[in-house]
């Protein structure tokens, strides 16, 4: 049972801000956490290999930098770990992501199961693994809690609008997790310290057959053309009026401000 | 001079601070109210392999340095005192048995406290024996090939709870604490039983039970060092609990600090946030003046047992110091926070009621200040 | 855009007739072959134990955006039958686009035997309907979802695609536009179209809500985007209207769907109290007055679809269990709305609710300092003001 989990280095949300001058997202001094997601991710195939064997290889794209969340999927229990870094893979989309990402997993064989977490907390679009899946021309399941894996086919718990259901599909698979699937360990000391030995190879772009055109800026179909901060307007506003011309009002700016 | 710590202790300074933050901060309240001994954070502790640092690799450790072993205590301090207490109370099982233990006690004693899957605590308080350590009453005699020990400690840390104790008992009172002796005695030994959990101010779920040794039968290979050196072996932990001491005080002082800082600019008087007022801001500053102080001097005294050096001096001044700046940055945080620092709302309120125990266990202020004074006119005899 | 075979690999086992929704796959002397009514849908590409089949997508830049047109509006049915929320409210943020940029509003519906769904689509603004019927589409399953879109929007080429970004939505739109190499934006809450170069401009927020970002696919079409629910108005219902419906006829084989959805299950516990994901939280104080008087909260708090909060004044009063008090010692939250009503604003209710994106407080004294923090504030008796915003509500809904 070979698990491959795909994860992303994120920064810690919730302290990210944009810079009002101008209008960009800042990003220093912001921490940077494994996707949430993908922790789940983590656990379920380290728990995958230890009832069945076979091992956990983690990928992830990413600058030099992401090698620190790599140690802490291998503290967590990963075998192995494998950073992608290219200068030609930044600014990729989530189709040049995912592009790049079944590049690499072609490149490392041989797998049961690929997982990834649901969504990335910073572009939040979910949409890279379903491009994984695609690629590689495979099933997907998205927004599982729970798995089983029996023969060749692996059997899925998702949670979906106000119901559950239970999916089957033939392994090779793409899965993606939803925080309510586990408990994501905390690695003891000893795993974090033996982490930090481990080799981390490095991939670059030509070394996974990565068409250069299909990948970075130039292979993103989509462009960010502007960042700019959710209007909190907090000058308060008082509404005046007998109660009931209040409440229309009042009605009337919730609806344009789409929260009724 | 080089303050930094290295690439490992960083690592796992970051991974313990992430566990208070999460895990063992947001229910330090409930732990304390409980009035339960915290299983669960002392599980917790265990499985990140805490109770292992100073534990050498051999016997199942990390094989880390006292620094390492003070700056993880001082960590859990700041998140869950009760739960730093725990890790400090156990050490005290831990390092007499690493010092002095035969290869055998150690091959036997040390892997499962490292894994903490055994918590270990460390008897030598008596109702007659306080600061007077040496007048320890508990007897021990050889009986065969066992020590027949009768008597009973009081206020032992982790008592009933641990399953490994190293405890001190005379074997000839005659000789006074060269009688002494230390034993290693495991949970369900005959004739090792428990008496009362005390019922304290603060600390409400650390036990401090009775340990009480009638006819308690420990065999001869559980002698820890050698007859007659149980002094020097109480001694040698304590000069070692005094580091751990001074540091768990460091920690609670700094999670006290972090309230009040944090207080201080959320709570508006006068329309402005108090922490505009000079009053304010001078107590934050003189709070975080004192506790850097107490930490470097913890962290000055684990360097130099490091080292190899003589700390027994500067633990002594670290843990008096510490212990003293721990009551009044406390105070000052219930006092910055007003009538909510009163209310059992806020947190502070505890950390005053906690910080006192500092100053009295494993000697207290006094001793402390003996312990410093006989040493400072030893070394400066004029001849 | 092109779909072709290397020969050299095709073994002619058949596994791509069986996958091809569109039957446009024979077997003629062992090998594969496409007639005229492939669609180039692509889904015979990972079917293909060879690896014998290639489809072969324009890239950026090597697209003739010219060739594109109509906004499309994927489909989603509740469990009941009807035409999803999302759907409607798509219907309506479309039909506007859609006029700026002179073009038509197509509607494509998968299931089974959702025939009346399609005449109902008219009525809600669709000029065309897609309707494919077929017994393996009446549960949503990625796989034939996708082959069967990726097979219309080859063959027709609309300009813009939008889906709901619900849990179909973002499973199946990523799915389509990785294999037709088009770019998506996620999770829109506001979009807009320049009539000049035709651009759909997609807003949407990323970082957790921290940051918003305008998004364009410059180069690729169709444009596709997936909105978020109850963010766009819903389409007006036009009596009489009707759309042009063009039946797609499907063929599906099971056998070659990946995945079987075993079992279906509805969630009990969704209506638990969950103050932290609500949206929308309604809060009552003590102002209420009696612990009787949440029946208020409750009611305008299931008008607006919220959850109900509270100020510890009324849990220590009894009036509540705790596990609804917002604060200090109570539950952070950060909803979209946020109504308080009859609470003081003390520092520590504030301190568990000030960042939620929208404030509305209703007191009657005019000096509470929760008023500090309001976005929108009404001085008055809530038990007045309340019953009339309830009314104000049900009565812009029901227009
Ligand atoms: C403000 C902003 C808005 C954006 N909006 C869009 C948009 O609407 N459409 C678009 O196409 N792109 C968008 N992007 C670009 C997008 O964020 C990047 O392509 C990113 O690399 C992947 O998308 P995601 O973070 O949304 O991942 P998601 O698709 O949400 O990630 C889901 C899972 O995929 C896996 N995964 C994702 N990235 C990696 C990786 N680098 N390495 C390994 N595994 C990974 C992980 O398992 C992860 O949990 C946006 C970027 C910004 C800054
Ligand atoms: C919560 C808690 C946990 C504890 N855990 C342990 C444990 O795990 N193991 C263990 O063995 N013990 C433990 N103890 C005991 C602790 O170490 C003793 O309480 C401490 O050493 C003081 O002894 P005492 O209480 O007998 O005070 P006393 O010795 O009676 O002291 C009373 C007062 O007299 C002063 N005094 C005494 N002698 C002198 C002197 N010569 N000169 C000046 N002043 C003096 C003291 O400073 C103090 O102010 C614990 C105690 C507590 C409260
Ligand atoms: C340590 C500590 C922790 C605390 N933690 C929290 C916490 O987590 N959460 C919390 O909420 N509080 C907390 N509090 C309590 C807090 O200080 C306030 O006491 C509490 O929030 C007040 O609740 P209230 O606003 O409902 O009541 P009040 O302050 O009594 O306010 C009632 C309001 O209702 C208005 N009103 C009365 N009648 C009407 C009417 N008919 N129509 C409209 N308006 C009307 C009044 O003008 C008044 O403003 C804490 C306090 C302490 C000391």
């Amino acid at each position: 049972m070979n698990v491959i989990v795909c994860m992303k280095q994120v920064p810690d949300t919730s302290e990210v801000r944009i810079d009002p001058e101008t209008n960009t997202i800042v990003r220093e001094g912001v921490p940077s956490i494994i996707n949430p997601f993908d922790e789940n991710a983590i656990e379920a195939a380290v728990q995958l290999v230890e009832e069945h064997g076979g091992k956990v290889t983690v990928i992830t794209m990413g600058p030099p930098q992401a090698e620190q969340a790599l140690r802490e999927a291998l503290a967590m229990g990963a075998d192995e770990a494998i950073l992608l870094s290219d200068r030609a893979l930044a600014a990729s989309d989530t189709l040049a992501t995912s592009y790049v990402l079944s590049c690499a997993i072609r490149r490392i064989g041989d797998y049961d199961l690929i997982l990834c977490g649901k969504q990335a907390f910073d572009g939040d679009t979910a949409q890279v693994p379903p491009g994984i899946a695609e690629q590689l021309g495979l099933p997907q399941i998205t927004y599982v809690i729970g798995l089983e894996v029996v023969g060749d086919k692996v059997r899925a718990r998702r949670l979906l609008e106000g119901r559950y259901e239970v999916v089957e599909a033939r392994m090779p698979a793409v899965l993606t997790a939803d925080k309510h699937m586990n408990e994501p360990r905390r690695p003891g000391l000893k795993s974090v310290l033996a982490a930090k030995k481990k080799e981390i190879p490095v991939w670059d772009a030509a070394g996974c057959d990565i068409q250069v055109s299909s990948c970075g800026l130039e292979g993103s179909p989509t462009r960010v053309i502007r960042t700019f901060a959710p209007s909190h307007e907090h000058e308060g506003e008082m509404i005046e009026g007998d109660p009931r011309d209040a409440a229309c009002q009042l009605v009337e700016k919730l609806a344009a401000a789409k929260l009724v | 001079m080089d303050f930094a710590f290295t690439e490992d202790q960083e690592l796992i300074f970051e991974a313990v601070r992430e566990l208070c933050d999460e895990e063992l901060k947001p229910k330090a309240d409930e732990v304390d109210r409980a009035g339960e001994y915290p299983w669960d954070s002392v599980r917790q502790i265990a499985e990140m392999d805490l109770f292992g640092i100073p534990v050498p690799e051999e016997y199942g450790g990390l094989g880390m340095d006292v620094l390492t072993w003070a700056v993880v205590g001082e960590l859990l301090s700041t998140g869950c005192t009760t739960t730093g207490a725990v890790y400090g109370a156990h050490m005290l099982a831990v390092y007499p048995i690493l010092e002095f233990g035969t290869d055998e006690q150690k091959e036997k004693y040390l892997p499962p406290l490292a894994t903490g899957e055994k918590i270990g605590a460390f008897g030598l308080t008596e109702p007659g024996a306080g600061s007077d350590a040496g007048a320890v009453s508990t007897r021990a005699e050889l009986v065969g090939d066992h020590y027949v020990l009768n008597g009973t400690k009081i206020f032992i840390s982790n008592g009933g709870d641990a399953e490994t104790y190293v405890v001190i008992a005379n074997l000839h009172p005659e000789k006074g604490t060269r009688g002494l002796c230390a034993f290693i005695l495991e949970k369900g030994m005959e004739g090792f039983s428990f008496g009362k959990n005390e019922e304290k101010m603060a600390f409400h779920s650390l036990s401090n039970r009775e340990l009480v040794f009638e006819d308690a039968q420990v065999p001869k290979e559980n002698l820890l060092h050698r007859e007659g050196r149980g002094f020097r072996v109480a001694m040698t932990t304590l000069a070692l609990g005094r580091i751990g001491m001074a540091i768990g005080a460091v920690g609670l002082a700094q999670a006290a600090f972090d309230a009040a800082i944090e207080y201080s600019q959320v709570r508006e008087q006068f329309g402005q946030k108090i922490s505009e007022f000079e009053a304010i801001q001078f107590m934050l500053a003189d709070m975080a003046t004192e506790i850097e102080m107490a930490r470097l001097m913890s962290y000055k005294a684990a360097w130099l047992k490091d080292q190899g050096g003589d700390f027994e001096k500067t633990a002594a001044m670290a843990k008096v110091y510490a212990s003293e700046m721990c009551s009044r940055v406390t105070s000052k945080a219930v006092q910055i926070h007003g009538g909510y620092g009163y209310t059992t709302d806020y947190p502070v309120e505890r950390y005053m009621r906690e910080a006192k125990l500092f100053e009295i266990v494993e000697g207290t202020s006094e001793i402390q200040r003996l312990v410093i004074a006989n040493r400072l006119l030893r070394e400066n005899r004029l001849s | 855009m092109a779909i072709y075979i290397e020969e050299e690999k095709c073994t002619g086992c058949g596994l791509c007739v069986a996958s091809c929704p569109y039957g446009a796959i024979e077997i003629v002397e062992s090998k594969a072959r496409f007639t005229d009514d492939c669609t180039m849908c692509g889904a015979c590409v990972s079917a293909c134990p060879q690896g014998a089949i290639v489809l072969e997508m324009p890239r950026k830049g090597e697209v003739d955006t010219s060739q594109y047109r109509d906004l499309w509006v994927v489909a989603e049915t509740t469990p009941e039958g009807d035409l999803a929320g999302v759907t409607i409210e798509l219907l309506g943020e479309g039909r506007k686009l859609a006029d700026e940029l002179d073009a038509q509003v197509a509607l494509v519906l998968m299931g089974d035997e959702v025939g009346e769904l399609a005449e109902k689509a008219g009525g809600f603004g669709a000029d065309t309907v897609y309707l494919v019927s077929h017994p393996s589409l009446k549960q949503y399953r990625t796989g034939p979802y996708a082959d069967v879109l990726c097979g219309l929007i080859n063959k027709h080429k609309p300009e813009i695609v939008l889906f709901g970004a619900t849990s179909m939505g973002r499973d199946l739109a990523p799915r389509v536009a990785a294999r037709i190499k088009a770019g998506l934006t996620a999770d829109c809450t506001e979009l807009s179209v320049d009539p000049e170069t035709r651009l759909l401009h997609q807003t949407r927020p990323a970082f957790g809500g921290n940051i918003m970002a305008t998004i364009l696919c410059e180069y690729t079409r169709p444009q596709m985007a997936t909105v978020r629910p109850r963010v766009m108005d819903r389409a007006q219902w036009q009596e009489g209207r009707e759309a042009d419906i063009v039946e797609v006829p499907v063929d599906i084989d099971e056998r070659s769907v990946a995945t079987k959805i075993v079992e279906v299950i509805a969630d009990e516990g969704a209506g638990a109290v969950n103050l932290q994901d609500a949206e929308i939280i309604v809060s009552g104080g003590r102002g209420l007055g009696a612990p009787e008087h949440f029946a208020l909260i409750q009611e305008l708090a299931d008008t607006l679809g919220a959850t109900v909060g509270a100020s510890r004044a009324t849990v220590d009063a009894g009036w509540i269990p705790a596990y609804h008090q917002v604060g200090q010692t109570g539950k952070t939250v950060k909803p979209k709305l946020y109504i308080a009503c009859g609470i003081s604003g003390a520092v520590q209710h504030l301190a568990g609710m000030s960042s939620s994106d929208c404030i509305v407080a209703i007191n009657k004294d005019p000096d509470a300092p929760i008023f500090k923090v309001a976005h929108y504030g009404i001085v008055g008796d809530l038990f007045e003001v309340v019953p009339e915003l309830i009314s104000a509500i049900n009565e812009r809904r029901g227009q």
